[in-house]
């Protein structure tokens, strides 16, 4: 795998120790990867596929916020309380990733702090970077003359 | 270049989008203007209406087409205009996208709403010369799937990429949701070796330039188009300054090296 996104950030040893407790998974098209309000344990490193995340609309099938490829993280919310998925995840095409148990990787990171400063600071940039993008689609660029132009 | 609108007729217009659509021109008689480059804009005259620039969005076998969102008077008019009738033209005026220089590199087009437009018919003829220059990519971002522009015509511009994303979906949408830039990580080019070409809002202008600096995509190898209203389209009258720069003259594409620091600038 091409070092993207988190693998990236990771200093060298930590990569190492931190890809020792991921385990191999593969989702077909159209699978649940975890259920909005359910509990946030774990989370995925997507190797090959894309993933949406969508949101529950009753009487609806899910509406798809946003779509996450290869390289990038799935999930956050097992790293503050209250650890439950605020979002809907299912894979759009085939997806094959690097599943991690939260508590495992907690526990490490509780060791190696190199680690905890490396993911904590990703996860913040990986937040900073869907808050813009939700900002920038508020604004609604594409619409209407005078909704959303920044002139 | 004239200063004077040339006769066109419209020989057809279709249907893009609910609000969008294209219109394609012939010179009325020998009188036809220089041809256009892509990247270039047009002065277009609805008769007793009023003129608008529009960018050329296609330039096949001598029609002049053009791409065209109503959005007030002049362009409703221009969208509304039947087979047969006629529109002054005038151009064709602007720097270009200038592909020439980037031969041998790889490609990067981005688009964002109408601003597929002015890069289609740069697509068109990359696809017309497959080896003159390295990887294809284009990523497209719309607002909705309903608002895709020239959807037959996407899947002959994967050389070897061409992606979309939409702001929003409805359940049927099988596609990606999300910003443009998303995109961004399936698309396949060596950043230093890669020309871009970016036309879309400001707003999505700056974040993808941002974003392609940041994956090591040189400033003067970003060219952006920029818009701004404008009056003469021939560098007298100031309308369409931006700092430095007489956009109808020195734009509406513009290296990013230079539009960076304009940019940047609130009001200039
Ligand atoms: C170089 C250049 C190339 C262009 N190419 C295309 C094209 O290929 N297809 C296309 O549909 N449009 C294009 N445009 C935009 C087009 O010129 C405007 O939509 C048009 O001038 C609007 O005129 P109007 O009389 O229809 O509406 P107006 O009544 O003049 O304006 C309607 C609303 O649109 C806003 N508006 C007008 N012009 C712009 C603009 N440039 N950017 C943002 N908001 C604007 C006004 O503020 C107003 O709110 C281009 C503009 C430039 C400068
Ligand atoms: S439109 Fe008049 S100077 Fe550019």
């Amino acid at each position: 795998m091409k070092r993207v996104g988190l693998l990236a950030a990771i200093p060298e040893g930590s990569r190492e120790r931190l890809m020792e407790l991921g385990r191999e998974v593969s989702f077909p098209v159209d699978a649940r990867i975890f259920e909005e309000g359910s509990r946030a344990d774990r989370f995925w490193l997507i190797r090959t596929g894309t993933v949406n995340l969508d949101i529950h609309v009753p009487g609806r099938r899910a509406a798809v916020v946003e779509t996450l490829g290869e390289g990038r993280l799935l999930g956050w919310s097992w790293l503050c309380p209250p650890h439950q998925w605020h979002l809907g995840a299912e894979a759009a095409s085939p997806v094959r990733a690097w599943e991690f148990s939260a508590a495992e990787v907690l526990a490490l990171c509780a060791r190696d702090h190199e680690l905890d400063h490396a993911l904590l600071t990703y996860v913040v940039e990986v937040i900073g970077r869907r808050l813009r993008a939700a900002r920038t689609r508020l604004l609604d660029l594409y619409g209407p003359y005078g909704s959303g132009s920044d002139q | 270049m004239t200063a004077v609108p040339l006769p066109y007729r419209v020989v057809g217009n279709r249907a893009e989008t609910t609000d969008t659509r294209t219109v394609e021109l012939l010179p009325v008689g020998d009188g036809a203007l220089p041809a256009f480059r892509p990247g270039q804009f047009a002065m277009l005259y609805a008769f007793g209406v009023g003129e608008i620039p529009v960018s050329v969005a296609g330039l096949r076998d001598g029609v002049l087409t053009h791409t065209i969102r109503g959005v007030g008077a002049v362009s409703r008019a221009l969208c509304a205009v039947r087979p047969g009738a006629h529109v002054g033209v005038r151009g064709p005026f602007g720097t270009g996208w200038d592909l020439a220089t980037a031969a041998g590199r790889d490609l990067l087009v981005v688009a964002g709403g109408i601003g597929l437009a002015p890069l289609r018919p740069l697509v068109q003829a990359v696809v017309s010369m497959p080896h003159r220059h390295g990887r294809l990519n284009v990523l497209i971002g719309a607002r909705t799937p309903e608002d895709l522009l020239y959807r037959d015509e996407l899947e002959g511009w994967a050389r070897p990429y061409c992606g979309v994303t939409v702001d929003r979906a409805g359940t049927d949408w099988r596609g990606q949701v999300g910003v443009v830039t998303t995109l961004l990580d399936q698309a396949t080019f060596t950043p230093h070796d890669t020309t871009a070409f970016v036309c879309g809002p400001e707003v999505m202008i700056r974040a993808t330039a941002r974003e392609l600096l940041h994956r090591g995509v040189p400033a003067r190898h970003i060219r952006v188009s920029l818009e701004r209203n404008m009056h003469c389209a021939t560098g007298h009258c100031g309308h369409c300054q931006l700092g430095p720069l007489l956009l109808c003259r020195d734009g509406p594409v513009v290296g990013y090296d230079r539009a960076q620091p304009l940019l940047a600038v609130r009001e200039l």
